[in-house]
């Protein structure tokens, strides 16, 4: 047999007809679904009389608009078009009979943080949903793609998906990562070394020292953002560490069927001399803790760095460049480390989980923010207890964060969690896009520990001189 | 969904790179649970100030491409979410072809949904067709979907790439749901099989 990568191996396992022309019917093994961008697939689907072809592989959960104030279980607090949204979901989840967890449900949370926690995400499974940080479950060695509101509907008539297969891209993540690095600085540097677009028509499996190194919680970090690049999905072989983290989740299998499950699961990595269409390699040791300094994700420059100049760039990136410069209000030449921040968000699918509220709380200790407001949104309510019972609720707290429930929140700001005109955030989410986090508003990416440390100082920070 | 197979219409340069999803359509839009009706607040935050009123040096505001059905766009055009509220908003405001040096994966996917044409070119013809766009609502660009030609108000033509499954649901207007269903008992002998080889899943 010729050898193949893991990427081919799970596709091949996955093929349920194959045109002439290489169009293929992706079977689906997992469709993960939220309020947002299913509405009109569900319409389409009744208009067409048709029905939803596998409800037990089809997953609900509302997040992107739902509010994350304590106060929600008040319908009153929701806006009218976040009701109608959520509503929506309900009557669906209920009428097709796929499984849901509703607002009220400990287990609602952000779909790519419940997905992997209730065990429904395994490796060399295919998994699908309409939003593009899907790419996160690839942590699990599963194909994960983010898919349009057409090819969710697709996907609920039919189970499968029309794709034809991508190119393999390989990135390496050598040896060790230095103190105060995160999975986020990773993922950010890989982004910025090949700019949103590097990863376009590919695959990206991540592998190497650094990489092995990771927790799951960081490896689903780093898939998360392979969107980010431009890749169709990242992907992590699986090992003992992702055998471990699925072992006696909820819908994860059990006795004998475990067993095969684990037997098959071993034999999925990329083959020795399997081949790759572009390869990456990224020294961990070189790798610093990263921020943001404009609007797309592969603005990127270690902290220690000063903003760039538009000359710094050539092309089209030149005249971006300038324009990001002014939107973000910054100038050429500052240290980055100087910067003051108004606002510090810590959650959202890529830094929403129980190790990234760890973090924050080791540098947020008792320490208070000097910054105007600062959040925790855990990304499920799961997350959320589990913080709880550990202490972390309380450092945030006493540091004056708020403590919020679990949803997307100012990841996306589909709610009343937005930055107003001007206001500069210092974020975990993945997007710095204009507007993203209100309109106006200004985002630097960054790791949880990162953040934390600009909520104590009120400006960008090395967290490594608070280490 | 509508069928594509020429269009000569205007089209609006829009030089930037990295065009993506939210400025196509801010995310206040993606409250509604309907498809239609989003044209309106296409580029939302670049086409209108913060009372609402239309900013007049933005392209779509301009006399001349408030009826164009063309977008010539810089490289990456459609990262970031995966919205299909983008591909909706563009054709609800009239748009049916966008052509840019390279387009982000999932906003590829989706404008073939949605009965719109996505032209990948490289960035020298690119400059080219932005020029000509650039001489505004007199000049009109023709697209030979069949021919797979783009041509210019001057007659000059460029040839592009276009997978052909995708050109044939676009040009018959199909509906892959549809298309998917007529190969059921594909799915349904996959489903027996894998049932049996990860009964798990
Ligand atoms: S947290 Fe942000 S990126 Fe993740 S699913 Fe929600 S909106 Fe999308």
């Amino acid at each position: 047999m010729s050898p193949k990568t893991l990427y081919d191996k799970i596709w091949d396992a996955h093929v349920a007809h194959e045109a002439d022309d290489g169009t293929c019917l992706l079977y689906i093994d997992r469709h993960l679904v939220h309020e947002v961008t299913s509405p009109q697939a569900f319409e389409g689907l009744r208009m067409t009389g048709r029905t939803v072809r596998a409800p037990d592989k089809t997953i609900a959960v509302p997040d992107h608009n739902v509010p994350t104030t304590l106060d929600r279980a008040n319908a009153a607090t929701m806006t009218e078009d976040s009701r109608i949204q959520v509503e929506a979901l309900d009557k669906n989840a209920k009428d097709f009979g796929i499984h849901y967890y509703p607002v009220s449900d400990v287990r609602q949370g952000i779909v790519h943080i419940v997905g992997p926690e209730q065990g429904w995400t395994l490796p060399g499974m295919t998994v699908v949903c309409g939003d593009s940080h899907t790419a996160t479950h690839g942590a699990f060695g599963a194909l994960a793609h983010g898919i349009g509101t057409s090819e969710v509907e697709h996907v609920l008539a039919t189970q499968t998906l029309i794709q034809k297969k991508s190119k393999n891209m390989k990135v390496e993540i050598t040896g060790k990562l230095r103190p105060g690095v995160t999975a986020k600085d990773i993922t950010l540097s890989v982004i910025g070394a090949t700019g949103t677009a590097g990863g376009t028509g590919y695959v990206i499996e991540y592998c190497g020292e650094a990489i092995r190194d990771l927790s799951m919680e960081g490896r689903m970090t780093v898939c998360n953002m392979a969107i980010e690049g431009g890749a169709r999905a990242g992907l992590i072989a699986p090992d003992e560490k992702t055998f471990e983290y699925c072992k006696g989740r909820p819908h994860a299998p059990k006795g004998a069927q475990w067993e095969a499950a684990m037997d098959w699961w071993k034999t999925l990595y990329s083959d020795d001399d399997a081949h790759w269409d572009k390869v990456i390699t990224l020294k961990g040791e070189d790798i610093a803790p990263v921020v943001t300094w404009g609007t797309s994700p592969e603005d990127v420059l270690p902290i220690t760095a000063k903003v760039p100049a538009p000359e710094d760039f050539k092309g089209g990136k030149s005249g971006a460049a300038k324009r990001s410069l002014e939107y973000m209000g910054l100038t050429p030449g500052t240290p980055l480390s100087e910067v003051a921040i108004d606002t510090v968000f810590i959650g959202s699918c890529t830094n929403g989980r129980i190790e990234d509220l760890r973090a924050a709380a080791a540098i947020l200790k008792g320490k208070k923010i000097a910054v105007k407001r600062a959040m925790v949104v855990p990304g499920s309510g799961l997350v959320r207890a589990q913080a709880e019972e550990e202490g972390l609720a309380e450092i945030f707290k006493e540091a004056g964060f708020e403590w919020r429930l679990a949803g997307c929140s100012m990841c996306l700001a589909m709610n009343p969690d937005q930055l107003a005109p001007g206001e500069r955030c210092a974020a975990t989410s993945n997007r710095n896009f204009e507007g993203r986090q209100g309109r106006g508003g200004r985002t630097h990416l960054m790791s949880p520990a990162m953040a934390a440390a600009a909520a104590i100082t009120g400006h960008l920070t090395d967290v490594r001189e608070m280490m | 969904m509508e069928k594509f197979d020429t269009l000569t219409g205007i089209a609006a340069p829009m030089p930037m790179i990295n065009i993506d999803t939210d400025m196509i359509i801010p995310k206040q839009f993606l409250k509604t649970i309907k498809r239609e009706g989003l044209g309106v607040n296409l580029f939302d935050e670049m086409r209108y100030d913060d009372n609402g009123n239309e900013i007049p040096d933005f392209v779509l505001n301009k006399p001349q491409y408030r009826d164009a059905e063309i977008l010539v766009a810089g490289d990456n055009f459609g990262c970031g979410s995966s919205r299909e509220h983008a591909p909706w908003a563009i054709k609800d405001f009239g748009i049916r072809c966008v052509i840019a040096p390279s387009f982000a994966d999932i906003f590829y996917n989706n404008c073939f949904k949605n009965g719109i044409l996505p032209i990948a070119l490289p960035q020298e013809q690119v400059d080219v067709l932005m020029k000509d766009a650039e001489k505004g609502a007199n000049a009109r660009m023709t697209i030979d979907l069949e021919a797979q030609t783009v041509t210019t108000s001057d007659g000059e033509t460029f040839s592009f790439e276009i997978d052909s499954f995708k050109k044939h649901c676009l040009m018959n207007g199909l509906d892959d749901i549809g298309l998917t269903m007529e190969k059921a008992a594909s799915i349904e002998s996959f489903e027996a099989s894998a049932s049996q080889s990860r009964p798990w899943v």
